[in-house]
């Protein structure tokens, strides 16, 4: 090969094909995904298909949800931990893997799911569970506990688990007066319970975590990827 | 006739050429050197950091307390401080001395590619502190914070420059494979990570469309830069050791426009099941099959090149490797087409077998070829021989040894975790469980690895701050038979 303007052209066509293919075509399909109501209502018009044409429901709410407050926080927690090398966001189609089986999530998670993420977190690796729906499967009180012990020692609750503790996320300090009200409540005789007198509280960032893990829920039908009863 | 001396097949025997091949070596000896040392270094610091998350992966205990040690930040350290600090500065070295040499271009203004050379290592060293104290970007294979990555671009374009400089100045009629791969490397790599970060990282394009910018960025990052480089760097040590031309011109074009033109569709196969338009995934799965074409086509080349002279191979310590690299070329390219196969997939993705695919790739077969660069280029730019031809043995068994135990670990005890994942009446506790016994042999993995690499870097370091015998030793440092001698 000594044409050299034609090696060039041919380096710069090879990347700019896959550019253009993969990247601009993706961005024009789904770059302008808005929010939409969980199901839609056929009106009266015909499209050029001969289907009715649909609309978003009068009246109804529009997912996916703005994440709010101490949980958008807590997303930064999650990403400077690095906690998505080990836990995926997105759950797979039925039968394909055993991702809703697992009660990972209800449904498929599609790319409407994800359109107000300003960072997507999908992870590739399941060395640790998928956590698209963890809040739907740790709700609550009851939800917060558990996360909160785990985070500080995934034997507590998890024995045999390979995530590690972390702790420094909590404070371990002497009982003033009264206990804190947000201490940890430890199993009884857990050999990770702290020293009579002492207890674990959570810091700003443990706190913000939690709350980030217990508001990622697949809770909200999309049309095109519906909650099958 | 000494194997290692024997002229290949663009250098004549004449006595002017090889003075104008030494006047180039002279030319980047400096920058060459100090991309060296640097990746080295990064090698080894790697390698620590590598050592450190196998542990964590078995042993969650295992420096816990320390927040900067969590496993996501120091896997991730391990990540950058291999493909940016190991991967790119043996690039920087061995990829520019051979474009320099096969353009017959001195570089001038080397003190501009130093300088350069320079602030990509600081940019990498703020980059890898900004990991470890948590300014981490959880986007795979762009960890780096903010404020690391624009002096990395651009410390790299003024790097990069040099070899397209080369090539516009270069000699002579003919191009041969390797300028080929190495010029569109040097075009492709920024043209992928200014895209990337943009997308990704600055102006942040819509929900899954950054996952489709990072898999195209990412896996091109091994397809279109570490891969040109370790092929082209092959091409050129084949012949050149050998003393004979590469097998075929023909399969050399086919085998690089096949690769230029489905490589970069390949990554996509990376989110395969995930929430993106399907045909996307089909045509990342598409790609990744026609891969079998250039692999196949480069298998062949490389294998017809060398062979009948497998003693030769053996004997040199630069084809050994080289042998070594591009043979894991060849199967982990097939069993990585053979993984995005839907049905494959289903098991393997979100396990460890990736893991173990990314080592073969990376370590295998990339890094391997750039060992046998370095046994090559070192006695070329010092005018002196390695001095010990046991560390390079010990270097060689230690890490072909350790990184085929790691593969085949991690495919293993992958699949085994993919097929027991995928059935949801095994608890998920159990499956993880299941997965240490062979992430422990991954750890044993490592430290042949990091024998090897200590093994490599002293007799280095010994080549480099020579002592007297070392300088005095006469011709080429050589493994087997011919040990010590010299080949008749």
């Amino acid at each position: 090969m000594k044409n050299l303007p034609l090696l060039f052209c041919g380096i710069f066509f090879a990347l700019a094909f896959s550019f253009t293919g993969l990247i601009l075509t993706s961005h024009i399909q789904i770059g302008s995904l808005t929010q939409t109501t969980e199901s839609l209502e056929a009106t009266d018009d015909l499209d050029e298909n001969g289907m009715p044409v649909m609309v978003m429901t009068e009246g109804d709410p529009l997912y996916p949800a703005m994440p709010v407050g101490l949980a958008q926080q807590g997303k930064e927690i999650y990403i400077s931990m690095g906690c998505m090398y080990c836990h995926s966001q997105q759950v797979r189609r039925n039968e394909f893997g055993a991702d809703i089986e697992r009660g990972w999530g209800p449904r498929q998670t599609v790319a409407r799911d994800y359109i107000l993420q300003e960072r997507v977190l999908l992870g590739t690796m399941r060395t640790g569970p998928d956590l698209a729906h963890l809040g739907g499967r740790y709700a609550g009180d009851a939800g917060r506990d558990w996360n909160h012990l785990h985070l500080y020692n995934p034997q507590i609750v998890s024995k045999g688990s390979t995530m590690p503790p972390f702790a420094f996320l909590y404070d371990v300090r002497q009982v003033a007066d009264k206990p804190s009200a947000e201490a940890l409540t430890f199993p009884p005789n857990s050999e990770y319970a702290p020293k009579t007198g002492y207890e674990v509280v959570p810091t700003r960032r443990a706190k913000a975590l939690v709350e980030y893990l217990l508001s990622l829920k697949i809770n909200y039908s999309l049309p095109e990827s519906p909650i099958l009863e | 006739m000494l194997a290692e001396q024997k002229q290949g097949p663009y250098s004549s025997t004449s006595e002017a050429v090889r003075l104008e091949l030494s006047e180039i070596d002279a030319s980047i000896r400096s920058a060459a050197l100090f991309f060296v040392i640097s990746a080295i270094a990064w090698l080894m610091i790697g390698t620590v950091f590598a050592l450190v998350v196998a542990v964590k992966a078995h042993q969650p205990n295992f420096a816990s307390t320390f927040e900067f040690l969590t496993f996501g930040r120091v896997r991730s350290a391990h990540l950058n401080a291999m493909a940016l600090g190991w991967a790119s500065n043996i690039i920087f070295s061995v990829g520019l001395w051979i474009m320099a040499r096969l353009c017959r271009a001195p570089i001038n203004h080397k003190g501009i590619l130093f300088i350069a050379g320079v602030f990509w290592n600081i940019g990498l060293t703020v980059g890898i502190f900004g990991i470890l104290r948590g300014d981490i970007t959880s986007v795979e294979w762009l960890e780096i914070p903010k404020y690391g990555t624009p002096l990395l671009a651009i410390s790299y374009a003024l790097i990069g420059v040099w070899g397209v400089m080369a090539f516009r100045f270069r000699k002579g009629d003919h191009v041969y494979v390797s300028q080929w791969y190495i010029l569109a490397a040097l075009f492709w790599f920024p043209w992928l990570y200014v895209v990337a970060q943009v997308m990704i990282i600055w102006f942040p394009a819509r929900g899954v469309v950054q996952s489709v910018t990072n898999w195209w960025f990412a896996h091109n990052v091994l397809g279109l830069w570490f891969t040109p480089m370790a092929l082209a760097t092959a091409y050129y040590l084949i012949p050149k050791v050998l003393g004979r031309p590469i097998y075929s011109y023909y399969l050399s074009v086919l085998g690089f426009w096949a690769l230029a033109i489905f490589y970069n569709w390949a990554g996509i196969h990376h989110l395969i099941g995930g929430p993106i338009p399907v045909w996307l995934i089909s045509a990342g799965i598409v790609a990744s099959v026609m891969m079998v074409i250039p692999v196949v086509v480069v298998g062949i080349n490389h294998h017809m090149s060398v062979v009948g002279l497998h003693k030769e191979v053996w004997c040199s310590p630069t084809l050994r490797f080289v042998v070594f690299g591009a043979i894991s070329y060849t199967l982990v390219s097939l069993i990585g087409s053979a993984m995005a196969l839907r049905t494959v997939n289903e098991i393997t993705h979100f396990t460890h077998f990736t893991v173990g695919h990314a080592h073969h790739g990376v370590y295998a077969f990339f890094t391997m070829i750039m060992f046998g660069g370095v046994y090559y280029m070192m006695p070329r730019l010092l005018k002196r021989e390695w001095p010990s031809s046991f560390l390079i043995k010990l270097h060689f068994w230690a890490c072909a040894l350790g990184i085929t135990i790691m593969i085949v670990a991690l495919q293993v005890g992958g699949w085994i975790q993919g097929l027991e994942m995928n059935n949801a009446e095994i608890p998920f506790l159990k499956v993880v469980q299941n997965t240490i016994p062979w992430l422990k042999a991954r750890s044993v993995s490592g430290l042949f690895l990091t024998m090897g690499h200590i093994a490599f870097a002293a007799n280095f370091f010994w080549m480099l701050f020579a002592a007297g015998a070392v300088r005095a030793k006469q011709g080429p440092t050589l493994l087997g038979s011919n040990e010590g001698g010299t080949v008749q």
